[in-house]
């Protein structure tokens, strides 16, 4: 669909923060990955992160579902905060979905298994209607003819076309992509991008770190600069583009565009 | 060589494809590449075939043509050949040791149910649960048919023997120590510093020692530290050992899976929401299992052919039967019939297990492509 890559109509800013990182900061032993970062996420809006690699937009991804703990500052999705002990946080994490750089899915089940193992584990959904529903979003993703196959059979496309199809089963209210077209031949990175601006069209919070400028020029609602574990700056795609603020966006785009 | 015009594509066209040379394919072929693969692998292979000319005539002469099937003992004492006569005569003897004769039937009830259901679970017979329930409930009733209570006569303990007992105690220490081993290995991964040195301080100690070690300490020195009225049963405390000992070996086993298992299986079933424990038991173990199964097997085996050790302790497993019933004054001389026997046993028992194993691996590969 060509013509998708094209216009997607910004969001309203409605001022329902869902995400709120207030002073967050992260070490790996002595080294500070993450430098008191400050963020607000209204609920459906859409953001890219980007920046080199090393500049901690990873880590900042994996800290909003609890993947990595924050040592300082505070972190509230949807109302509840992340410090709050492991029931908290494990009620969040079935809020937040998550698509990986390799996909992750599990070999050893089948491709309909990876999708209904969750509703059924942690949402307790009976296994008919979690397999409607898997097959539902397996049509949405493309794949429905491959619901009886093993991840191993799949190519890497499809593999994280899957992913996405998990992550949507447990109906989350926010979804974390953590360099989902990285690890893709370049043949393969359309296919998942393709869905990702599908996705972008409904009511759901995304939040992406990637380096594919053409998506973030097509659906972010704000593109987020990250260097040495800051955030440098945070503008919409217009803006960003054509007129960053800081030399060391500028310097950034420069090197990728 | 085409020319190439600027305007026009070249068109690709694949190479046919070929058979390979007529050498490589077909019983020719398998005999060269396998066989007379070079002057060296010939001389080897003709050795061997001479080798085998030498030893296979008399061997069969020896254990078929020559050997007596039926009779009694005089039957043998005429025939040149091997005496199975004697291993049919003291059959009762090297499956039950000295059970009871009037109650055989119950062991032998016991056991056909355990084909029953090692027969239904090599061929897939049963749904997942049920073949794990059967499994768990089985002990249980065998020990049941076996040791008798209600509405059976009580058989005192030190009247089991033979391939019962072996089968009996590598099953319990099969099934119990594989769970234990899982539980284990998994204490060694935790962060928990005091779950993790626990689960050390129990695997390091045990896998220093030899099995006899243990089976020696189970069955003589436990008695001496334990009060009067606290005595347990010396088939107990060997079963015990043993599972103790195989516990540590399969934590070891188990945890090379674990540590197979990439980190972004944990992370993926974490972001799902999944607690520690399910992500355990339904994303992390399967895998680890699956990594380490040849291995897992193989340690099932050998804790199989381990129980032959249980005759240091006093307890008549079927190798120690096989040694008693050689001993009968009534049929001495017949000690190669009995071991090889017993050999043979072991050795359909282990192979089974083995081709079992590599079943389920290969239903595992098909996932895995």
């Amino acid at each position: 669909m060509p013509d998708q890559m094209s216009s997607i109509p910004a969001k309203i800013n409605t001022g329902d923060a869902v995400i709120e990182m207030t002073d967050v900061n992260k070490w790996y032993g002595t080294f500070h990955v993450l430098k008191s970062i400050n963020l607000k996420i209204n609920r459906g809006e859409r953001i890219v992160i980007c920046g080199p690699s090393g500049s901690g937009k990873s880590t900042l991804v994996r800290c909003l579902n609890g993947l990595e703990n924050h040592q300082k500052g505070t972190i509230t999705i949807d109302g509840i905060g992340l410090s709050s002990g492991l029931k908290a946080i494990e009620k969040i994490r079935r809020d937040v979905g998550m698509v990986f750089q390799d996909f992750n899915l599990f070999p050893h089940m089948s491709v309909l298994q990876n999708l209904t193992f969750a509703p059924v584990w942690v949402r307790k959904m009976p296994k008919k209607k979690s397999e409607e529903l898997a097959m539902h979003y397996l049509k949405r993703v493309r794949i429905a003819d491959q619901a009886e196959k093993f991840p191993g059979q799949l190519s890497g496309g499809q593999q994280q076309r899957v992913a996405i199809a998990r992550a949507l089963c447990m109906n989350p209210k926010i979804l974390l992509f953590d360099e989902p077209t990285s690890a893709l031949d370049p043949e393969m990175i359309k296919e998942v991008l393709d869905v990702m601006v599908e996705l972008a069209q409904e009511n759901i919070t995304m939040i992406c770190v990637t380096h594919e400028m053409g998506f973030a020029r097509t659906v972010a609602d704000r593109i987020i600069f990250m260097d040495e574990g800051e955030i440098v700056e945070a503008d919409n795609p217009e803006n960003f583009f054509t007129n960053p603020r800081y030399d060391r966006t500028r310097a950034f785009l420069a090197q990728i565009l | 060589m085409q020319t190439h015009t600027q305007n026009e594509p070249m068109i690709f066209k694949p190479l046919p494809v070929q058979a390979p040379p007529l050498s490589l394919v077909g019983p020719i072929g398998w005999l060269r590449v396998n066989l007379f693969n070079g002057w060296f692998n010939s001389i080897l292979t003709i050795i061997c075939i001479a080798f085998l000319g030498i030893v296979i005539p008399p061997l069969l002469s020896w254990a078929i043509f020559n050997a007596s099937w039926v009779g009694d003992s005089e039957t043998c004492r005429e025939a040149s050949g091997a005496c199975w006569t004697f291993i049919g005569n003291k059959i009762q003897i090297f499956l039950v040791g000295p059970y009871p004769s009037s109650e055989t039937w119950r062991p032998f009830v016991a056991g056909m149910l355990l084909l029953f259901i090692s027969y239904g679970t090599a061929l897939r017979l049963f749904h997942k649960y049920l073949l794990i329930l059967l499994w768990l409930l089985f002990p249980f009733i065998a020990f049941w048919l076996i040791n008798g209570g209600v509405f059976l006569v009580v058989v005192d303990q030190s009247r089991w023997g033979g391939l019962m007992l072996s089968i009996g105690l590598a099953l319990v220490g099969i099934l119990v120590s594989v769970p234990l081993g899982i539980i284990l290995a998994l204490g060694r991964r935790s962060e928990v510093i005091v779950i993790k040195s626990l689960c050390v301080g129990i695997i390091e100690p045990i896998r220093g020692v030899p099995l006899i070690t243990i089976l020696f300490m189970a069955s003589v020195m436990m008695p001496l530290f334990l009060p009067e009225n606290l005595q347990i049963n010396n088939m107990l405390r060997v079963q015990v050992g043993i599972i103790l000992f195989s516990s540590a070996y399969m934590a070891e086993v188990v945890r090379g899976g674990l540590q197979a298992v990439p980190r972004g299986q944990i992370e993926a079933a974490t972001a799902l929401g999944l607690n520690y424990w399910k992500m355990n038991y339904l994303i992390v173990i399967p895998q680890a299992l699956r990594n380490v199964l040849p291995s897992l097997v193989g340690r099932c085996i050998a804790l199989f052919k381990d129980t032959s050790l249980v005759i240091i302790v006093g307890l008549l497993d079927f190798l120690g039967m096989a040694k008693a019933a050689a001993q009968d004054s009534n049929w001495l001389g017949y000690d190669a019939e009995a071991y090889i026997f017993c050999a043979l046993v072991y050795w359909v028992i282990c192979f089974s297990m083995s081709r079992y194993g590599r079943s389920i691996e290969l239903r595992g590969a098909t996932q895995n492509q």
